[in-house]
C-alpha cells in the first residue's frame, strides 16, 4: 500500500512536468494549428538563462522565495522573447503556406537551438542554481510528498486554470479564439491577428520559462537537450488530451506520468517508452481527437 | 533520345565529381606534418563524451608539438564529428582514411561506434587506438585495433568482487541504462560474477540515457530493500539518479564503474554520491607524477578538472604519440607494431601495457567519493 | 516510352555510377554514395504517401529499421547462393526485408490511417517509436549493443545493387504516380470526399501508399544494413524520420525528381560543411545546416522543384 502511494505520489509529479510543457504546446496549437516543435528548446533556454542570471546576480546565495522569482522573472523574460522572435522571423512568413512547412520550420529552430545551445553553452551538463531548498512537507512511513512536487502540481492546474480564464473571459482570450475559428474573420472583425499571436507565444513560452525554473530546481541537471524527450512526450500529452484543450494537457500529462510510473511499478521499466506511446495510439484509435478534443465534421 | 542525354549529364556529373576527388587528393599532407584523426561525438545526444576525450587529446598532441613534435615534425589533429551515430562514424573514418591520409585514428567512446569505425581501419590497416570504449568486441576485429581502458568482463566481475569480499554485501539491485552498450556489459558481467560469489540480485531496472526521472525505478528497487545498487552508467545520469534515490530515502550504498568520474558527478549529486564507491582509471590523490602532472595541465588549459573520458584520451594519444617516436618509420604498419609492444607506460590513468589481445592491462582502483575528491581505497587486479 | 527503356535506362545509370564508384572515387565518396542511393529510397517513398497521397508520416525509420534488421538476420543465417554467387542473396534478403517492412506498414497504416494531419504524423512517430524500443529490447538483435559482422561488400557489385534499387524505386514510383491507380493517390490528397464520390476506396487507397512506401524503406534499410555492415537502434531515431522528411520537403513534395535531389543535397550538405569545422574549430555544421532549411522553407516553401518533375522544366521552352 506504501508502495503504491509512492508510485501514485511519483507519477503525478512526472505528470505535472508533462502537463506543464503541455500547456505551452496547446496553447500555440490551439490557436495556430500548428506544432511548435521548438516549445521544447524554448523550455531549454529558459533554464539556461535562469542559469546564467542567477549566477550572474548571485541568487544562489541567498537560496529563498525571493532568489526563486528572480529566477523565474528571468526565465520568463527569455523564453517570451525568444518565443517572440521565433514567431516573428521563422513562422510569420510562413503564415500562408502550406501546415507542413510550418512543422519542418519549427522542427528546423528546434534542431537550430539544439545545435546553437551545444555550441555555445557545452554540452556538458550543468547544475541548476538551487534558489530555493527542497524538503519534505509530509511523510507517512516510506512515503513522502516534498516541496517542489507540490509546487509543480499547484502551478500546473493554477496556470491551467488561469489560462482558461484567460481565454474564455478576457478581451484578448475572445479575440485569440475568434483567431483560432478564422484568420480571415477574425481580420473582418478588426481583430489584428499578428499581435494576437505574438501575444499566444508570448504566454505559451512564458508557462515554459516557468516549467523550466521548476523542472530544473527538481532535477537539478540541466544541458542543451534537456528539452527533446520531455518535449516529446509533454507533445504526446497534450495530444492525448485533445490537442488545442487547456483542461486536455493537464489530464494528458498527468494521465502519462501515471501510466509511465504504473508500468515501472508493475510490469518493467524496458517497455517504458513504447508504452508511453502504446497509450497514445490506443487513445487517437478509439478517440481520433484526444480525450477532451472537439471532432471537427468536415463538411462538403 | 532524351535517356541519352540522361546518361550524359550522369557522367558530366560524375566527372565533376571526379575533378573535386581529384584535388582533394592532391591536398597531400606537407612533408613536416603527421596527420592524426580522431573521430567522436562532438554534436548530438552524447557530445559531451566525444567533447570530454577531445580535450584529453588536444592537450596531449599541443603538449608533444610545444616540445617540439616527432621526429621534428608537427602533428595534425584532425577531428571529426559523428553525431553520435555508427553509420556517420564509418563514414568519418573512411573520410579520415581515404581524403585526409592519417596514418592513426583515436576513437571512440561508444564501443558502438567504435564497433562500426574499426573494420575500416583494419581494412585500410591503418592502427586504431580506443580511449574508453570497453566491449570486448572491438580490439577482437582485427590486429590494428586497440584500447588503453578496461574491458568489461575485468571492471564487472572487479566491482562485484569489492562488493562481496571487502564491502561483504549480499543483495545488491542493479539500475542499467538501455540504451548504451557499455552499461548492458558492465551490469552482466558484475551480476554473473556476483552471484557465483554467492550474492544476490535482488533487483534489475532500467532506464534510457537522457531520462531524468528515476523515481519508479527507485522505488521499486526500495521496495526490494536493498544493501547497496550498482549504477554501471555516466555522470551524466549518475548524479541524478543517486539524488532522487535519497530523496525516496534510499540508504543504500551506490557503486558504479568507470563512467562515474567527473566532476560533474560531485557538482550535480552533491551530499547524494557521498560515501559511494566505483571502479576507475585512477585516484587523483595518486602519487603518480604523470596523473598529477596531467590534472595540473588540464586544469591550466581548459580552467575546470578533467573527467574520466579526457583522462582516456589523453592517455590514448600519449601511447600513439610515444609509438610513433619509437618507430623507426612513419607508416601504419610501423606504428602498429610499436604499440603493440607498448609496456608500462606511465599515463594519467596509471600503468599501462598492451597485451597480446591488443587490450590495456592494468589494475583498477577502487575509490570512494568524500566530499569533493575520490578517495583511495584499494587496488584490484584481474 | 516502352517498359524496356526504363529499365535500361536504371541499368545503365547503376553501371555508371557503380563503375565510377570503384574506379574513381575514394571509400569516403563511395560510403557517401551508399548513403545517397539509401536516402534517395525513402525520400521517394516517402514522397509517395507525403506528396502523392497527403498523409503526414513520421515512421520512415522505423520502417527502414525493419527492413534493415530483418535482411541482416537473414543474411548472418542464412546464405542461399554460397561465396561466388553471393551477390545473389543482396537482392533477395532485400525484397524480403521490404515485404516485412511492408506487413509493419500495413499494421502501422490500417488502424492510425482513419487519421488526419498531425494526428496522423504523431501516430507514425510513436510506431517507429516502438519498433525502436522492441528492437532496443530483442536479444536476438543485439539490444543496444547492435548486430555486427553483417556480410557485405562496399565493392562494384554493391554499388550496382544499391543503385539498381535506388534507380528501380524511383521508375517504379514515377510508373506507379502516373497510372490510373496512381491517380486515386493524387485524388485522395486533393479532396477525400470527392474522391470517395467518384467511387474510390479512399482507405484502401490510403493503405496501399502506406505499405508500398514501406516495402521500399525497407530495402532501402537492408542496403544500409549490408553497406555499413553493423547496425545499430540508435540510427533508426526519430531524428532520421524527420530528415526524410526533410528531403522530401526540399525537395517539393509531389515531385519525385525533386525528392532524388532533395536526398542528395541532405546528404551531402553536412558533409560539405566539414572542411568548414576544420578551420574554425567550433562544429557549426547542424547550426548552419538548420539554419538553411528555416531560411529555404521562408523563401522557397514550395521545396526546390515544387510539384513539377525536372522534365516539365523544359517543356513550356519548348512549346514557344
Amino acid at each position: 500500500m506504501e508502495e503504491f502511494l509512492q508510485h501514485i505520489i511519483n507519477g503525478l509529479n512526472l505528470g505535472a512536468g508533462y502537463a506543464l510543457i503541455a500547456l505551452g504546446y496547446t496553447m500555440v496549437y490551439g490557436i495556430l494549428q500548428m506544432i511548435n516543435f521548438a516549445h521544447s528548446e524554448v523550455y531549454m533556454i529558459g533554464a539556461f538563462s535562469a542559469f546564467y542570471g542567477s549566477r550572474f546576480f548571485n541568487l544562489t546565495e541567498h537560496p529563498g522565495w525571493g532568489s526563486f522569482f528572480a529566477a523565474l522573472a528571468l526565465a520568463i523574460v527569455a523564453c517570451s522573447s525568444l518565443g517572440l522572435l521565433i514567431e516573428r522571423f521563422a513562422y510569420r512568413p510562413l503564415r500562408n503556406s502550406p501546415k507542413t512547412n510550418a512543422l519542418i520550420t519549427a522542427i528546423g529552430v528546434s534542431l537550430f537551438l539544439q545545435f546553437s545551445g551545444q555550441v555555445v553553452f557545452g554540452a556538458d551538463p550543468k547544475l541548476f542554481p538551487s534558489v530555493l531548498e527542497d524538503y519534505a512537507l509530509w511523510t507517512y512511513g516510506n512515503v513522502q510528498l516534498r516541496l517542489f512536487d507540490v509546487t509543480i502540481l499547484s502551478v500546473a492546474c493554477v496556470a491551467m486554470l488561469l489560462l482558461n480564464f484567460f481565454i474564455q473571459r478576457t478581451r484578448v482570450g475572445t479575440a485569440m479564439r475568434a483567431v483560432s475559428f478564422s484568420f480571415r474573420s477574425a481580420t473582418l472583425m478588426g481583430i489584428n491577428v499578428n499581435t494576437i499571436i505574438m501575444v499566444t507565444f508570448i504566454v505559451g513560452s512564458a508557462l515554459a520559462g516557468v516549467g523550466s525554473v521548476l523542472l530544473g530546481l527538481k532535477y537539478s541537471k540541466i544541458d542543451p537537450l534537456m528539452g527533446t524527450l520531455i518535449g516529446l512526450k509533454a507533445f504526446v500529452a497534450a495530444v492525448l488530451g485533445g490537442i488545442g484543450n487547456l483542461p486536455g494537457a493537464v489530464v494528458g500529462g498527468l494521465l502519462m506520468g501515471l501510466s509511465e510510473e504504473m508500468v515501472v511499478a508493475y510490469l518493467s521499466s524496458t517497455y517504458r517508452d513504447a508504452l508511453a506511446f502504446g497509450l497514445l495510439i490506443f487513445i487517437l484509435l478509439v478517440k481520433p481527437s484526444g480525450l477532451f478534443g472537439q471532432s471537427k465534421v468536415e463538411k462538403v | 533520345m532524351r535517356q541519352l542525354r540522361h546518361v550524359l549529364v550522369i557522367f558530366a556529373a560524375a566527372l565533376v565529381a571526379q575533378a573535386c576527388t581529384k584535388k582533394n587528393e592532391g591536398n597531400a599532407p606537407a612533408v613536416d606534418e603527421i596527420r592524426i584523426g580522431q573521430f567522436g561525438s562532438m554534436t548530438g545526444g552524447e557530445a559531451t563524451f566525444g567533447q570530454s576525450t577531445d580535450k584529453g587529446v588536444r592537450l596531449a598532441i599541443d603538449t608533444k608539438n610545444a616540445a617540439g613534435g616527432i621526429k621534428g615534425k608537427k602533428i595534425k589533429l584532425i577531428t571529426e564529428d559523428n553525431q553520435g551515430k555508427p553509420e556517420e562514424a564509418a563514414a568519418v573514418v573512411k573520410k579520415l582514411i581515404s581524403q585526409d591520409k592519417v596514418i592513426a585514428i583515436l576513437g571512440e567512446v561508444a564501443s558502438t561506434r567504435s564497433l562500426a569505425a574499426a573494420p575500416i581501419a583494419q581494412q585500410f590497416k591503418i592502427p586504431m587506438i580506443t580511449p574508453s570504449s570497453t566491449n570486448p568486441k572491438v580490439t577482437q576485429v582485427g590486429d590494428y585495433v586497440f584500447r588503453v581502458c578496461f574491458i568489461d568482463p575485468f571492471q564487472g566481475p572487479v566491482m562485484a568482487r569489492f562488493a562481496h569480499d571487502n564491502l561483504k554485501l549480499k543483495k545488491v539491485a542493479v539500475l542499467k541504462d538501455l540504451k548504451s552498450d557499455y552499461s548492458l556489459g558492465l551490469s552482466d558481467f558484475f551480476q554473473k560474477k556476483f552471484k557465483e560469489l554467492g550474492g544476490e540480485i535482488v533487483s534489475e531496472q532500467t532506464f534510457q540515457t537522457g531520462d531524468s526521472d528515476f523515481k519508479a525505478q527507485l522505488t521499486r528497487i526500495r521496495s526490494t530493500n536493498p544493501e547497496a545498487i550498482f549504477i554501471p552508467a555516466y555522470y551524466t545520469e549518475v548524479g541524478l539518479i543517486a539524488r532522487q534515490a535519497r530523496e525516496l530515502g534510499l540508504k543504500a550504498i551506490l557503486l558504479g564503474g568507470d563512467g562515474w568520474d567527473s566532476p560533474k558527478l560531485f557538482e550535480i549529486g552533491q551530499k547524494a554520491v557521498e560515501g559511494s564507491y566505483f571502479s576507475n582509471h585512477y585516484a587523483s590523490e595518486s602519487p603518480n607524477k604523470a596523473t598529477q602532472d596531467f590534472i595540473k595541465n588540464f586544469k591550466a588549459k581548459f580552467n575546470e578538472g578533467p573527467d574520466g573520458l579526457s583522462a582516456a584520451g589523453y592517455d590514448a594519444a600519449m601511447i600513439l604519440l610515444n609509438a610513433m617516436e619509437r618507430a623507426p618509420e612513419l607508416t601504419p604498419a610501423a606504428i602498429r607494431d610499436e604499440l603493440a609492444k607498448t609496456k608500462d607506460f606511465d599515463g594519467a590513468t596509471g600503468k599501462i601495457t598492451i597485451n597480446g589481445e591488443r587490450n590495456a592491462d592494468k589494475d583498477a582502483f577502487i575509490v570512494k567519493v568524500d566530499g569533493k575528491t575520490l578517495k583511495f581505497i584499494t587496488l584490484l587486479g584481474p | 516510352m516502352g517498359a524496356w527503356r526504363g529499365w535500361i535506362l536504371v541499368v545503365l545509370v547503376a553501371l555508371s555510377i557503380a563503375t565510377l564508384s570503384s574506379f574513381v572515387l575514394n571509400a569516403y565518396m563511395q560510403q557517401i554514395l551508399f548513403y545517397i542511393a539509401i536516402n534517395v529510397m525513402l525520400a521517394c517513398s516517402l514522397n509517395l504517401v507525403m506528396g502523392f497521397c497527403g498523409q503526414f508520416s513520421l515512421g520512415q525509420a522505423g520502417f527502414m529499421a525493419v527492413g534493415a534488421y530483418v535482411s541482416a538476420l537473414l543474411s548472418l543465417n542464412w546464405s542461399l547462393f554460397p561465396e561466388p554467387f553471393h551477390y545473389f542473396n543482396f537482392p533477395l534478403y532485400a525484397i524480403a526485408g521490404g515485404l516485412c517492412a511492408g506487413v509493419a506498414g500495413f499494421l502501422v497504416g490500417m488502424p492510425s490511417l482513419r487519421l488526419r494531419g498531425d494526428y496522423l504524423a504523431i501516430v507514425t512517430l510513436g510506431f517507429g517509436e516502438i519498433i525502436r524500443v522492441i528492437l532496443l529490447n530483442l536479444e536476438v538483435v543485439g539490444g543496444a549493443r547492435g548486430l555486427y559482422g553483417i556480410p557485405g561488400t562496399q565493392d562494384f557489385g554493391m554499388c550496382f545493387h544499391a543503385f539498381f534499387w535506388a534507380g528501380a524505386t524511383v521508375l517504379l514510383l514515377w510508373r506507379l504516380v502516373h497510372s490510373s491507380f496512381g491517380r486515386a493517390f493524387l485524388s485522395v490528397r486533393e479532396d477525400e470526399i470527392a474522391s470517395e464520390c467518384m467511387g474510390i476506396n479512399t482507405t484502401r487507397t490510403k493503405v496501399s501508399a502506406f505499405v508500398i512506401s514501406a516495402f521500399f524503406a525497407g530495402a532501402a534499410g537492408s542496403i544500409f544494413a549490408y553497406t555499413t555492415n553493423s547496425l545499430n537502434p540508435a540510427s533508426f531515431q526519430f531524428v532520421k524520420s524527420v530528415d526524410v522528411v526533410i528531403m522530401v520537403v526540399l525537395g517539393g513534395m509531389g515531385s519525385i525528381s525533386g525528392s532524388v535531389v532533395g536526398a542528395v543535397l541532405v546528404t551531402i550538405l553536412p558533409e560539405a560543411l566539414r572542411p568548414l569545422q576544420e578551420y574554425t574549430g567550433v562544429d557549426l555544421r547542424m547550426v548552419i545546416y538548420s539554419l538553411t532549411l528555416i531560411l529555404l522553407m521562408i523563401w522557397r516553401p514550395s521545396g526546390l522543384f515544387g510539384m513539377k518533375e525536372w522534365t516539365q522544366f523544359r517543356r513550356p521552352r519548348r512549346a514557344a
